[in-house]
């Protein structure tokens, strides 16, 4: 059954997204919003608007029962949570069907099973995705050599019984093996009362290439091509692009087809992503996790397959099958999104929630801008920083960067530090521009002082 | 008495995190520099340093409360 109102319980440059995708559907569309929020763009485009609660996100976008009731009071029969807040959240999903209506996304089975990192291996394995090689499970420090021969060194040893980064070493031979796993179970030992070690290969410094999927519930997906996410400060993505640069196709074709084979074999609803680690030199990719709401960066791969994601999302949870085959997903072209948060880049990124003073955004062939900006609008300080995306499209990734800069440096948003200058710098960078970077090169660049006051436009 | 004033709008906390005592209470003494609470803006903790050396009478802003750019956090006699 087609939705006919649309509840979207999210904020900022995603609610406006999910309003456009609604519309252009006939959708009717009811925003949720904080009592900080009430000015907000998604607001005043939607047809209606509810107060789920106060500033804090707690006690707004991330209580389920305020969101629940405010979604079936409104009269909506379906809800789409847009990413963060609670579009990964299980107990919401199940939450929303309880209810009697459609979550946009998959079922909550599926985000459970997804979310949990040891489950989520294990499907990928089960589905012939290759996964980053390690111990498959505890070991002894004994067994722990015979074990790093196999897959390869450096290899990274971790307590079993850990997590958030405790009791992690890295042995870069067998001989600093021998010396680490003994104290890495001592510590384990002492500190969880389990001496267990579990072994991982180390990939060195990877690149982050991630799969676009969209499935129907069925056990039908299709993908839509990778993107190219490897420019993050503090693990959160800045830039990315798509297609990747510098990919074999053959390595392009595996990607893209485990992906679509764990997606099948979950038996995926929605648009999904399936992240990968790429490791460049040897030619090996690993899965890492699987995203199972749509992403910041989805337009990157609108802008080369010309089909729009969330409105297929809003088909599909409306009982549609796959509204494309696989052999209409075609990839034209190169595309880039760069992050506009409302940050200070020349001053250790320090937020800058102003007022928007003024607004000039470039138009033109391949220029899309997503964002929730309007003149006058105070920038609420309560949620994340990001202002909108910038996004390119050009016929080669070359042509793309170039338009990347004029683009930035004809938008003006007045009264905000934003990371424009950031992104200038980076797309006037040689390394950026051969496409010579890894997860881990941002924050060195930064740290060596590669952003200067004078990069500023 | 002197105020100390917000530098950004935010959130204001008393403490470092839910399960510790308050930066400051009645009767300390404050240095420059000294930490007398934290702002959340935008996902990111930033201290509210005093600039001025005195005795911490209180907060005036509640705890866990939004604030805004210039608001009196809290008094130093």
């Amino acid at each position: 059954m087609a939705i006919e109102t649309l509840f979207i319980a999210n904020r900022g440059e995603i609610a406006v997204r999910i309003i456009r995708a609604a519309q252009s559907l006939g959708i009717k569309t009811v925003q949720a919003y904080s009592e900080a929020d009430a000015e907000m763009l998604a607001v005043r485009l939607a047809d209606e608007a509810v107060c789920v609660g106060p500033a804090p996100a707690a006690k707004s976008y991330l209580n389920i029962s305020a969101v629940v009731a405010a979604a079936k009071d409104a009269g909506a029969d379906a809800v789409h949570p847009g990413y963060g807040f609670l579009a990964e959240n299980a107990d919401f999903a199940r939450a929303v069907e309880d209810a009697g209506m459609i979550f946009v996304g998959p079922k909550p089975e599926t985000i459970e099973r997804m979310g949990d990192k040891v489950a989520a291996r294990i499907a990928a394995k089960e589905a012939g995705v290759p996964t980053v090689p390690g111990s498959d499970g505890r070991i002894t420090a004994d067994e722990a050599l015979s074990v790093a021969d196999e897959i390869g060194y450096p290899v990274m040893i971790k307590a079993a019984a850990g997590g958030g980064g405790r009791g992690i070493r890295i042995a870069q031979d067998a001989a600093e093996l021998a010396r680490l796993a003994p104290q890495a179970r001592a510590e384990a030992e002492a500190a969880f009362g389990d001496g267990g070690l579990y072994l991982e290969k180390v990939i060195v410094n990877p690149r982050h290439i991630e799969v676009q999927i969209l499935g129907d519930g069925t056990g039908a997906a299709v993908h839509c091509y990778e993107r190219e996410c490897s420019l993050q400060r503090r693990r959160q993505k800045v830039w990315e692009e798509a297609p990747a640069f510098g990919l074999p196709d053959a390595t392009r074709e595996a990607m893209c087809n485990a992906a679509v084979a764990l997606a099948e074999a979950v038996n995926y609803r929605g648009a999904g992503t399936i992240e990968y680690l790429y490791d460049a030199v040897a030619d090996e990719f690993y899965f890492i996790e699987m995203n199972t709401r749509i992403q910041v960066e989805h337009p990157v791969t609108e802008m080369i397959t010309g089909l729009d994601l969330v409105a297929m999302m809003l088909r599909i949870a409306g009982g549609e099958t796959l509204p494309v085959t696989q052999d209409q997903i075609t990839c034209t072209g190169h595309a880039i999104e760069v992050r506009l948060n409302a940050e200070d880049p020349l001053m250790q990124f320090l937020p800058f929630p102003g007022k928007v003073a003024s607004l000039s955004i470039p138009e033109g062939n391949g220029l899309r801008f997503d964002h929730f900006l309007y003149e006058g609008y105070q920038i609420p300080p309560f949620y994340d920083s990001l202002l909108g995306k910038m996004i390119v499209h050009a016929p080669t990734r070359e042509a793309a960067i170039d338009l990347m800069a004029e683009t930035l440096k004809d938008l003006e948003i007045g009264g905000l530090k934003t990371t424009t200058p950031l992104h200038l710098a980076l797309a006037a960078d040689p390394g950026v521009r051969a496409g010579d970077f890894h997860t881990q090169w941002l924050e060195p660049w930064l740290d060596a002082g590669n952003l200067t006051s004078t990069d500023a436009a | 008495m002197t105020d100390i004033v917000s530098p950004l709008p935010g959130t204001f906390y008393h403490k470092p995190d839910p399960n510790s005592a308050p930066f400051k209470s009645a009767g300390d003494a404050v240095a420059v520099g000294d930490t007398i609470g934290l702002i959340e803006v935008m996902k990111t903790f930033i201290e509210v340093k005093a600039e001025a050396a005195g005795t911490f009478s209180d907060y005036v802003a509640a705890d866990a409360t939004p604030v805004s750019a210039g608001d009196v956090l809290a008094k130093m006699g």
